[in-house]
């Protein structure tokens, strides 16, 4: 099989934007034995990765099944996740060592799970994030090679990027998201006809001759500056690829359905705002997803010392798990508990989403693995071992699920390992210190 | 309008005086392409939102248009977004839209409305490529967007992509157009590029070339790209004269432009990106609109701005000054009867009105307060952390916060008694005692910095303390940092950071060496500033070493499963 033919090699057929029916295969080298077909076109069906984060995590006791392994229990704060719990996973008990670095409250969780790494001051992610890694390998045929989503307005609220302290900024505006995705520059995968846009064609050579530049600069540059030329070069060449597949008639998606247009919404933290914002967005990623216009996804609920507000309250979600008196009649916080169950409910909105579209005898969902996660075990004094964790959906038949799986104190790395070798990415040992490990988390695996 | 490009007659440097935005144009201006090869990269620091800005205003016109939105660059803690710039990167999403807004500009510049302004020549024909008419455009558009004369090979390259549009397109205009966005989107034009070569003070050293340095002078003091007349000295050596770069670096902090150097200094230094993010609750209070909340920081800034460049005073006297400046959003928040309907008007407190000072504003006061109410600890911390750069520690990981306030008791109805009480256990003692008595005299206004007598119908208690002397209210934390000397030396020190975009090794010692100079020019911010853009130390590069980025991944084999 060829690896080398990609749809550059393809678009050396096309003349002066003529219009050319030039049919590219989706040569995903490791989908070819898995992939299912869908029925209208006989092409594999794309496998997509995308992270789902919400912050603060939970009251532990009340959302930690109590059985292990399959056909696990439901306490309250899972209690919405019922109808799809066949094809969640629920991961706890994995710990995250810290070698003696602090405990930097609602930093170190999040970039430890994503990186593998404790981090010794708040200088953002140190290392690549492990989706980026995973859009490496999945995502760089798609017109977007990821889309980075966050609902509480905050572009910084985003735990994806290539390290050295940069972040992959989240898109805040459903408007914009919209516009984006949807706006002049889609090209529905099932319209009848294709014509090359001759402006394109005009902006990707231009393209090239950015990246052109890249030699003489590099001459100039030290080793730090040259990295951080390379990052900007990897976004040169995503933005000629998002040409590139412009140019190029996409496959037909049976599932894809352009969306409405959205309105601009009021982007604030208020909760219910939140959650409508999440909704909106929600909707528009699973159709980017359905057309196949981006395979990873990193989608934010709310931040990790989350600025949540709800209407009447004087503090936010974050200052509430730690202001907040324990009812000991309940044997929680209340109005924290009213946070964890609302991110639960949006969780639950997500996977139902993806669930409800229909890709030939799989739901969207089943073609996707969804890793969710917090950043805190347990927000009120900052417990960052058995953060609450899920998968949903089996990647296209490569994930088992509807398990409670525990760690047993083992480090968390072993999950962002096991998810990165289910998605493909060629590495065998990951993370680093006392959070390095070859050992994935096995029982995932199908 | 004033345009760098544009056949306007020129504004010399001296001419600064009367009016703002004076990016002057020469008569006679340098724009052979450069022959010499460039410098060695040492830094290359990202534009911020508003140095793209204002370089798209003064090169192109303020009517034209900038619209999109930009990739944050990540604050490093207890940094500025300045120094946070040189290890900013662009990720494919910031491009994304770096290119969205380049195309747009681009086709603006071009558009039969504008085109005539940037063209000196008209095409042969122009459905075909003309060489020759394309570098005459381009070449002195790559000068101002670069900061220095392109290259012979860049000239050429663009010129080809121009050519190579023009083909596709069959359009001149169109072919500028793409070329221009290209330029837009180099790194050239996003970061601004740092070159250096051999130090004659200090063999084996370096120091930043004559170009680099006047985009340093030009950002550092205006915001904005240089322009031609800085530029064009630049090219004639000038700027690594240090007379001659006194000389320049004095008539640039004489400029009105100035004031834009200093807003863009202290948004970052007091981290005005968080008034982005600032949520209130519309119950708790109903005054608060979005109109209050986009005053509010402008507030500060005009105050900044009027003390210590219109009023050219004592930077100490920032934190007593009674003159500030309100709008009619604003009145209400002050309880002031602002009769103009539109715009600021200057507005003076009255002698003795606890409001005196930059933390009398309610932007500051709201800002470090929680969504529906005060917080001395978040505003004691803000003054700690960004007024005297005293870093305080985050609170413990696992501490048990059950001893803190119930904002609702009746026993404890002030937030001194609920902090009194959370500090019985002296783990929390420990942070709060550095933190609290700065923000404890702050608490007769609310968390949206409006006046309050009484807290639960409690009186408040405003003492404080801070460095063994005991006050009250806000007038008497504002003469208690004007009175220390850690207040200046760390707006000294911060300004260094600013200019060169690190954080120095003997940060400390290099702060109180400024600051001794600050003080003998009566702590004016122009001599700051003038003082940064010209010491040798902060032109020299530091032979540092290269430290690899760490790696997670450690080894790489075979594709799983």
């Amino acid at each position: 099989m060829s690896f080398t033919l990609n749809r550059r090699t393809a678009l050396r057929g096309m003349v002066n934007g003529m219009a050319v029916a030039v049919g590219l295969p989706l040569l995903d080298a490791f989908l070819d034995g898995n992939g299912a077909a869908i029925a209208a076109t006989g092409a594999p069906v794309p496998v997509r990765f995308g992270t789902w984060f919400w912050g603060l995590g939970v009251n532990p006791p009340r959302w930690y099944p109590s059985k292990i392994g399959a056909d696990y229990d439901l306490k309250e704060e899972l209690a919405a996740i019922a109808p799809l719990k066949h094809k969640v996973n629920i991961l706890g008990d994995f710990s995250l060592p810290l070698d003696g670095k602090p405990n930097l409250p609602h930093i170190s969780g999040g970039i430890g799970i994503r990186t593998g790494i404790a981090i010794v001051s708040d200088r953002g992610l140190p290392a690549p994030s492990f989706d980026v890694a995973i859009g490496d390998v999945i995502g760089t045929r798609t017109r977007f090679r990821s889309l980075e989503l966050s609902a509480t307005g905050d572009p910084r609220n985003s735990l994806s990027g290539r390290g050295n302290g940069n972040l992959n900024p989240a898109e805040v505006s459903p408007g914009a998201l919209y516009t984006r995705i949807f706006g002049p520059d889609f090209r529905d995968p099932n319209s009848a006809t294709f014509t090359p846009d001759p402006a394109l064609l005009a902006r990707r050579s231009v393209l090239s001759g950015v990246a052109d530049q890249r030699q003489a600069l590099n001459a100039r540059l030290g080793a730090a500056d040259r990295q951080k030329l390379d990052q900007y070069f990897t976004s040169v060449r995503q933005l000629e690829k998002q040409l590139d597949v412009q140019l190029t008639k996409p496959e037909p998606m049976q599932s894809c359905l352009v969306p409405q247009s959205v309105a601009d919404r009021p982007v604030n933290a208020e909760i219910e705002n939140v959650m409508a914002n999440h909704q909106v967005m929600t909707d528009l990623l699973v159709m980017a997803l359905a057309c196949d216009n981006v395979r990873v996804f990193n989608m934010n609920f709310n931040n990790g010392a989350s600025s949540l507000t709800r209407i009447g309250s004087t503090i936010t979600h974050h200052q509430l798990t730690h202001e907040e008196v324990m009812d000991n009649r309940l044997g929680y916080q209340p109005e924290v508990t009213f946070y964890v169950n609302k991110c639960m409910e949006a969780w639950t909105y997500f996977i139902k989403a993806l669930d409800a579209v229909q890709e030939g005898d799989r739901t969207l969902l089943d073609n996707t693995l969804v890793f969710a996660h917090s950043e805190t075990e347990f927000a009120k004094f900052h417990t960052i071992d058995n953060i609450p964790m899920m998968t949903a959906g089996s990647a296209g038949g490569r994930v088992k699920t509807g398990l409670h799986i525990a760690g047993e104190g083992t480090p968390v790395s072993r999950v962002g390992l096991t998810l990165q070798q289910l998605m493909g990415v060629p590495v065998d040992t990951w993370g680093t210190d006392s959070m390095e490990t070859n050992k994935p988390v096995s029982a995932l695996m199908a | 309008m004033i345009r760098a490009l544009s056949l306007i007659v020129a504004l010399g440097l001296t001419a600064c005086s009367a009016e703002k935005a004076p990016q002057s144009a020469s008569a006679e201006p340098s724009f052979a392409p450069l022959k010499e090869p460039l410098g060695q990269i040492v830094a290359m620091r990202r534009l911020t939102e508003a140095q793209y800005r204002n370089s798209i205003a003064d090169i192109f016109g303020s009517d034209i248009r900038v619209a999109g939105r930009f990739e944050p660059i990540v604050r490093p803690v207890h940094e500025l977004i300045a120094t946070g710039a040189t290890s900013s990167t662009i990720s494919p999403a910031g491009l994304e839209q770096f290119d969205a807004m380049a195309r747009a500009i681009a086709a603006q510049i071009f558009d039969a409305d504008h085109r005539a302004q940037f063209m000196d020549c008209a095409p042969r024909d122009a459905a075909v490529p003309d060489p020759d008419c394309a570098a005459r455009i381009l070449v002195p558009m790559g000068r101002y967007l670069f900061r220095r004369p392109m290259t012979q090979e860049e000239v050429a390259a663009y010129v080809m992509m121009a050519g190579k549009a023009t083909e596709s397109s069959g359009s001149f205009h169109k072919g500028m157009e793409l070329a221009l966005a290209a330029m837009l989107v180099s790194p050239h034009f996003l970061y601004v590029v740092e070159s250096a070569e051999p130090d004659p003070e200090s063999p084996g050293g370096l120091r930043l070339d004559n170009l680099a340095r006047a985009s340093r002078l030009s950002f550092l003091l205006w915001n904005t790209t240089p322009n031609d007349a800085l530029l064009k000295a630049a090219e004639q050596g000038q700027l690594t004269d240090p007379v001659q770069l006194a000389a320049i670096a004095q008539r640039m902090v004489r400029s009105p432009r100035l004031e834009d150097g200093v807003r863009a200094f202290f948004a970052d230094m007091l981290l005005f990106e968080k008034f982005d993010e600032m949520a209130k609750d519309q119950i708790v209070y109903p005054r608060f609109n979005p109109d209050v909340a986009s005053a509010l920081s402008e507030q500060m800034l005009r105050m900044i701005v009027d003390q210590l460049v219109t009023q050219k005073g004592d930077y100490r006297d920032l934190f007593t000054t009674r003159r500030t400046f309100i709008n009619r959003a604003l009145g209400p928040l002050y309880q002031a009867k602002v009769t103009s309907t539109q715009g600021w008007v200057p507005y003076e407190f009255a002698p003795g009105d606890d409001r005196a000072g930059l933390l009398g504003q309610a932007g500051f006061l709201a800002l470090y307060a929680h969504s529906g109410r005060s917080s001395p600890t978040l505003r004691g911390r803000a003054i700690r952390e960004l007024l005297l750069c005293q870093p305080v520690p985050n609170p413990p990981g696992n501490v048990n916060f059950t001893a803190v306030q119930d904002v609702t008791s009746t026993a404890m109805p002030t937030a001194r008694m609920r902090l009194n009480a959370h500090n019985s256990d002296p783990v929390c003692a420990a942070c709060h005692k550095i933190t609290d008595p700065l923000g404890l005299p702050l608490e007769k206004f609310d968390g949206i910095g409006a006046f309050r007598r009484q807290e639960n119908g409690a009186p408040i208690d405003t003492a404080g303390l801070f460095e063994g002397v005991a006050f009250q209210g806000n007038v008497g934390l504002g003469k208690a940092l004007a009175a220390s000397k850690s207040t200046t030396e760390c707006v000294a020190g911060r300004a260094f950071q600013y200019a060169t975009g690190r954080v120095p090794e003997d940060d400390g010692a290099l702060a109180g060496g400024i600051e001794q100079d600050f003080a003998k020019d009566g702590y004016r911010i122009a001599s700051l500033f003038l003082r940064v853009a010209t010491m040798p130390q902060a032109y020299r590069i530091a032979a540092t070493p290269l430290v690899a980025p760490q790696i997670a991944m450690t080894t790489r084999t075979g594709v799983h499963p």
